[in-house]
């Protein structure tokens, strides 16, 4: 593509565009009208693109191959980093789904009327840099954008959250954003290290490269046997768990969750959509892409001093982030939290998926298989398609459940269910659109959810067979706190309280929930139009082990 | 584009009866569809235009019958008349379309092949033989012998396409059907689902859409004050949707996309009133009760799909290999007992219908279901919900019994027969003692569909499918009468109850406690209540089409002998049973008849009784005296009661299709060649001499005078107690259940509360785990994990403190003479501690990063180009 004589390809335009598409909203003058249609204007633009990124993948990369790959353009030359993106099934479906819901945010964001052409500035930069993690082929690449998207998000939060309240020493938005910024930057902290041993080593930052010889890449490196007096396994090991602590913190694992809560609950409405349906799926793409593939043989080594594999120690703290997540969902009273907390409960399901495709992965390869053996092969391409389903799916449903928990936090300006009640009778419209997102939350076959998490027990239910039956117990809580949720928002005689409110959706929420709604209906009714991209990605990776 | 397409599937699917299949869902799916489109359509219409919305007060009668608030001084939102009646046009359309085009498929079935040849045989044989012999008679058959010889020389497998109906499509291209070896084949590796018809299909594709049609007629009358109609039959024509889905999946994963759409659709309606605590609670209930069992079964899902390599009912189920193979392979977890994979999976789906049909320990839930509309009490209870999961064993019921046999001289039982044979007789038995203390009319209806579905469970536990389908069907005609019926009784209370308080106020006497009661349930006591039969009483003259019909769909459901449907298929259960236990000496058989029998007996009993209370004597109160539903012409009145009668057409007459042939007169009436029931559903589960399947088909037994002995006398001796406790004498207002005194003032009182087993499960489950939710939060993540991190976020300041310590002592040590400036510097550490200067730190680095990453960007691409 050539644009004022630079020749750039599609995928820098999809990080480039939305990276000048916040420059410019912030610059423009402040009218808030203007603003808000040129960020939606461009946000509809590049979800256009993205979305002809995804057919066009669809149409053209039938062996699930990497497509739009780039050359790799000097980049950080001193470091061996090059400028290199490319995208496969997997990420081009997550590049699908950030080019939606970034509009769909945008769109909702009207409502704020404070400083909005940063507003929406913030939200267009946060989109390219989600792209640009998704589309990068090399780590430093990856890790640039990785880290670049906490800044964003931490200004959308620490200016545009929740107001104080009373009798809280800390403004609740301040303590969050804090938390969410320290928890990240902590968390990346060994994953900075890890990259730069990885790349020192290896002597490449690119990530097939590396993956390709995931074995060697310390014994080919410049180094000896020894890394700082420390074997090459230790120093692997290491590595790995900073890899495996910044990526778990992002998804979240359990226990590295305690800042999703209060980041989702004191975020403003688009930043919790994004926060939610994009933002955990950069940590869950972290591990597909780079954690599997760089680590195969230490996730099926011991942890030291427990006596399990990784990759179990791994699906036991997801099973207990469905379990735990679902029971602390169900016992919350603010709206924002137990949607957030619901987050914990489903992105389980996507750590559980990955610690089985992990396991599977890691066999083959220490068996110097070249494919996962034929036995459990259906169970690997069951887990790592349902992670990815489940990903996307996730995406649409609680972006869609913070777009209306936000929405009536806007109009009543408390989260507190119990101060709800009823909204049934006044606003119906709502009534039936908060069903329905939170029946795709929950899973309901028929809608997207359940094709996700369908998948991924039944991938995971001979590898972590009993892991997988006790998670039933969170799925049993999702219905607990879904219906909670909705008992105390719709049901119950009205609260007079809100007579006079008007707590009916405006146009701007119901066609964001209609677009969710085209894509959760389409999903669940028909999950082959992304499905089968995913799976020709999946399916090569499993059968391409050893490079 | 497109729509050529569409046009050609329509145009070839009324012709290709494959393809017709997925019509009949289509029906009510575009009604629920159509309904939420227009309701969206008109809101966003209004929005666009800017036209106000229409409101109303609140408090205004068209808005608020008695089931709301008043909500005093509010508007809301209000459909218009117009739409309403729109949405029952097009709801009706719906399940009508749905009715046509099923009966279009039952009828052509039979008329094609004939009960006895349309299912599992051999293809051509099968055509012949239906066109040949007796394609006039509509039931034409081959001589069973000859057509079981021909499939079995076929030997591994029985090739049936033609003689099924069945269609697929592919639904996820993810390479994963293989077969039971886990090896993919080459040809087509997609994940496919799809609708097929067999000859069990039929039976339900007969029974459910009428049941239906009955039901959505009746919700005209029953709900014509009710604001909400329109969302009330979308979401009825949704459930419809899902019990067809069900009804016509050919695989397992399509039949748990009905199953818990339809979880969903009882879940919104028993909770459509939804202001009333008592009405969401029991949605609430239902859903996550039922759920408790549904994620169970999702587990039984994916360990089938694992282990057999797909979910197609007919690539499973009728092929010997896979049998075989899961029936041997030990169980995942547990096999060490013994356990087989397929008596895992077996376990793991009776689970799911123990929650579905409401078996013991999950039935809590469906005496609450009632809480929703009467004609949603006549969905869950019969034609749709809890016959659902009746209706998945049967579909599947080859993978439950496994390699045992329960017919064989030396009868052996799987695991999940066994469990289902216990825990269906013990339920049958238990919910009928509950069922004979209750005051509420719909209560007792909602005991006996716990009862009755346990018969049908014992009677897969022992291997009678044949019997307990043909159950399954004549329960839900008499039930689904019965509790239409009901409504119509409570509906006319509520009309007598209107009158006498219209009355009274317009003489002064205003009742001050009907004044405001509606959705006041703290003082629910203070009230009149119109679904308590002790306030009932003489009703048989106020409605007498009602009258009539709940006493033949009683007499049904009590087993009055030779003439109603529910003596003949309970009787064929109770036949089936006690030839097990006489001739193979077998003990389950044993257990299922005697408890049976004795819930036979109790079921006649509290039907007796209950028609007593309700219908004979004298008016007990005022307003039983005044009750009607709005006269005899009145709309509500024909479209209420115009559905009992068809459906006590069927609830007296569809008995006769299974009569046994060797019963005397009858059989020589009804059955003069063979049991057409029997000899229809027999041909849904394969016959292989080698394959292990002569299981399935097993000759009715011999007429043996014992067990219809039994029948008759269990029904007619239930019949005759109620009659003389409550019919002989009916009870006088105020007047005490005799009941009380004969068991006694505890037993009476654990029995109306259903043994406190909800006090039980509020004690075990609820609260615990409400006590837990916040438990965790506040416990793990706030508690432990959070003050890990506040810790961490201590130390550091704490050392940041110290720091600043060491400056102040060195700035100190210097000495005054050092200027300001250092003073300022102390002043600018203590500024990074309030944060300020931090955020501005950030906003640097973010602007530093986005600079570089521009630069760098630019800079390659420059590079680059």
């Amino acid at each position: 593509m050539n644009i004022l004589g630079f020749q750039i390809d599609i995928l820098t335009f999809l990080i480039l565009a939305p990276l000048f598409g916040a420059l410019l909203v912030a610059s423009l003058p402040a009218n808030k009208w203007i603003a808000r249609w040129t960020a939606l204007g461009i946000g509809v633009g590049i979800f256009a693109v993205s979305a002809w990124v995804f057919m066009e993948y669809q149409a053209n990369a039938l062996d699930g191959g990497f497509y739009f790959e780039t050359p790799q353009y000097r980049w950080f030359t001193v470091l061996g980093a090059s400028w290199h993106l490319g995208i496969d099934g997997i990420s081009a479906s997550m590049v699908l789904l950030t080019g939606l819901l970034t509009p769909l945010a945008i769109l909702v964001s009207w409502e704020v009327s404070d400083r909005p052409n940063m507003h929406l500035a913030l939200l267009l930069l946060f989109e390219a840099t989600s792209m640009g993690v998704f589309v990068a082929m090399d780590l430093m690449v990856f890790f640039l954008f990785y880290e670049l998207s906490l800044v964003p998000m931490y200004f959308l939060i620490n200016q545009w959250g929740s107001p104080a309240q009373k009798g809280v020493k800390y403004t609740g938005r301040i303590y969050a954003s804090t938390k969410f910024l320290l928890y990240s930057m902590g968390g990346t902290l060994g994953m900075l290290l890890a990259t730069q041993l990885i790349g020192f080593t290896a002597g490449t930052y690119e990530i097939a490269e590396i993956a390709r010889a995931a074995g060697e890449w310390l014994s080919i490196s410049r180094l000896d046997d020894a890394f700082l007096g420390l074997n090459v396994g230790t120093v692997k090991a290491v590595a790995f768990v900073g890899f495996m602590v910044a990526f778990g913190i992002k998804v979240p694992i359990w226990p590295f969750h305690t800042w999703l809560p209060d980041a989702h609950g004191e975020a403003p409405t688009a930043g919790s959509m994004l926060l939610a349906g994009v933002m955990l799926k950069l940590g869950a793409y972290g591990f597909l892409r780079l954690v599997v593939p760089f680590f195969p043989e230490v996730w099926v080594s011991n942890v030291p001093f427990i006596g399990v594999s990784w990759a179990m120690l791994f699906a036991f703290l997801s099973m207990l982030g469905i379990v735990l997540g679902a029971f602390a969902a169900f016992g919350q009273n603010d709206i924002k939290r137990l949607v957030a907390y619901s987050s914990v409960n489903h992105m389980g399901f996507v750590g559980i998926g990955i610690a089985a495709y992990a396991l599977l992965y890691g066999q083959a390869w220490v068996a110097e298989q070249n494919a996962i053996s034929a036995g459990n092969m259906m169970d690997a391409v069951a887990a790592l398609n349902g992670v990815v389903m489940q990903m996307f799916n996730h995406g649409l449903s609680s972006a869609g459940m913070f777009l209306l928990a936000g929405g009536i936090y806007h109009k009543t300006h408390t989260r507190d269910l119990t101060q709800y009640g009823g909204f049934w009778v006044k606003a119906p419209i709502f009534g039936g659109l908060f069903v329905f997102m939170s029946m795709s939350s929950l899973g309901l076959p028929g809608l997207n959810g359940f094709v996700g998490e369908f998948l991924i027990v039944r991938g995971t239910w001979t590898t972590f067979t009993w892991l997988t039956a006790i998670s039933m117990i969170g799925l049993l809580f999702t219905g607990s706190y879904i219906l909670k949720g909705i008992r105390y928002t719709l049901h119950g005689e009205f609260n007079m309280h809100w007579k006079d409110y008007n707590l009916e959706v405006d146009w701007r929420e119901f066609t964001a929930v209609f677009v969710l709604g085209i894509f959760i209906f389409w999903t669940g009714l028909a999950p082959n139009w992304i499905l089968q991209t995913i799976n020709s990605s999946v399916t090569l990776i499993l059968t391409n082990i050893l490079g | 584009m497109g729509f050529d397409v569409i046009a050609d599937f329509f145009t070839q699917a009324f012709s290709d009866r494959d393809l017709m299949l997925w019509l009949i869902p289509f029906g009510p799916l575009a009604a629920f569809s159509l309904i939420s489109l227009i309701t969206m359509i008109l809101w966003l219409v209004r929005q666009v235009t800017g036209t106000p919305e229409n409101m109303i007060p609140a408090s205004d009668h068209h808005y608020t019958d008695h089931h709301h608030p008043d909500y005093d001084g509010m508007e809301v939102p209000y459909q218009p008349d117009w739409f309403r009646g729109t949405a029952i046009v097009i709801g009706m359309a719906g399940i009508v379309w749905a009715l046509v085009v099923s009966w279009t498929l039952v009828f052509g079935a039979l008329n094609e092949f004939g009960a006895g040849t349309f299912g599992l045989l051999d293809s051509a044989d099968a055509h012949h033989e239906a066109e040949g012999d007796h394609a006039e008679e509509g039931d034409a058959h081959g001589e069973e012998t000859d057509s079981h010889g021909e499939a079995a020389s076929h030997g591994e497998s029985v090739d049936c396409a033609p003689c099924i109906y069945s269609d697929e499509i592919t639904w996820m291209s993810l390479g994963m059907e293989g077969d039971v070896y886990g090896e993919v084949p080459d040809e087509s590796t997609d994940y496919e689902i799809g609708v097929a018809a067999d000859p069990l299909s039929l039976t339900l594709l007969f029974m459910v859409p009428i049941a239906m049609l009955g039901i959505f007629t009746y919700s005209i009358g029953y709900m014509a004050h009710d604001a909400r109609q329109a969302k009330f039959f979308a979401l009825i024509s949704l459930f419809a949707t899902a019990m067809f889905i069900l009804v016509l999946a050919d695989n397992l994963m399509m039949m748990f996309v009905g199953w818990e759409i339809m979880g969903f659709c009882s879940y919104s309606l028993i909770g459509f009133w939804y202001e009333k605590k008592s009405a969401y609670n029991a949605a609430i209930k239902a859903f996550t009760v039922t759920r408790v069992a549904d994620v169970v079964m999702l587990l039984g899902i994916v360990y089938l799909w694992s282990v057999a390599g797909t979910l197609n009912f007919r690539d499973i189920l009728y092929n010997p290999d896979v049998l075989q193979v899961i029936g041997s392979t030990p169980a995942i977890i547990f096999g060490g007992w013994g356990l087989s994979a397929a008596g895992l999976i077996g376990v793991f789906l009776v689970i799911g219908t123990i929650g579905k049909s409401a078996q013991f320990p999950l039935h809590v839930w469906l005496p609450d279901a009632m809480e929703g509309p009467t004609p949603v009490s006549a969905m869950i209870h019969a034609a749709a919900m809890v016959s659902a999961g009746v209706y998945a064993i049967i579909r599947m019921y080859p993978l439950f019994v496994g390699l045992t046999n329960p017919h064989a001289s030396d009868p052996t039982f799987s695991a999940p027969l066994i469990l289902m044979a216990v825990v269906g007789s013990f339920t049958a038995l238990f919910a009928a003692t509950m069922g004979v203390a209750q005051r509420d009319v719909k209560a007792v209806l909602a005991y006996s569909t716990i009862s009755q579905l346990g018969f049908m469970v014992a009677a897969l536990g022992v291997g009678a499918y044949i019997a307990a389908t043909f159950h399954l069907i004549t329960h839900a005609f008499f039930k689904a009468l019965l509790f239409m019926a009901s409504g119509s009784v409570i509906h006319a209370m509520e009309h007598g109850e209107h009158h006498v308080h219209e009355h009274h106020a317009a003489h002064g006497h205003a009742h001050d406690e009907h004044h405001d009661e509606h959705g006041h349930d703290d003082h629910h006591d203070a009230h009149f209540d119109p679904q308590d039969m002790f306030n009932m009483g003489g009703l048989w003259k106020r409605i007498p089409v009602t009258f009539w019909t709940f006493l033949i769909g009683g007499l049904s459901l009590a087993g009055f002998p030779l003439l109603t449907a529910g003596f003949w298929s309970k009787d064929e259960i109770l036949a089936e049973s006690y030839y097990g236990f006489t001739a193979h000496g077998s003990g389950l058989h044993a257990l299922v008849f005697f408890m049976l029998a004795i819930a036979a007996f109790l079921t006649a009993f509290y039907t007796m009784r209950q028609i007593a209370l309700t219908f004979l004597g004298k008016p007990r109160t005022e307003e039983a005296e005044h009750a009607g539903l709005g006269g005899q012409y009145s709309i509500v009145s024909i479209a209420m009661q115009a559905p009992l009668i068809l459906l006590a057409v069927f609830a007296f007459g569809a008995g006769f299709v299974g009569v046994p042939t060797d019963f005397p007169i009858f059989g020589a009436i009804f059955s003069p060649e063979h049991n057409y029931f029997h000899h229809l559903v027999v041909y849904a589960l394969p016959y292989m001499e080698n394959g292990g399947y002569e299981v399935f088909h097993v000759a009715a037994p011999e007429f043996n005078w014992i067990p219809v002995l039994t029948s008759v006398v269990v029904a007619l001796g239930g019949l005759w107690l109620g009659w003389v406790m409550y019919g002989q004498k009916p009870l006088e207002a105020g007047e005490e259940d005799p009941l009380i005194k004969i068991l006694g003032e505890p037993i009476y009182t654990a029995l109306q509360n259903r043994y406190y087993m909800d006090d039980l499960y509020d004690l075990i489950w609820v609260r615990p785990s409400q006590w837990f939710a916040k438990g965790v939060i506040t416990l793990l993540d706030k508690g432990i994990i959070d003050t890990i991190l506040h810790t961490l976020g201590t130390i550091f300041t704490v050392i940041g403190d110290f720091i600043k310590m060491m400056n102040a002592w060195l700035i100190d040590g210097v000495g005054d003479g050092i200027p300001k400036g250092i003073y300022d510097f102390g002043g600018w550490i203590r500024g990074t501690q309030n944060g300020r200067i931090q955020f501005y730190l950030l906003i640097v680095l973010a602007a530093v990063l986005v600079i570089g990453v521009l630069f760098a960007i630019s800079a390659g691409v420059v590079f680059a180009g």
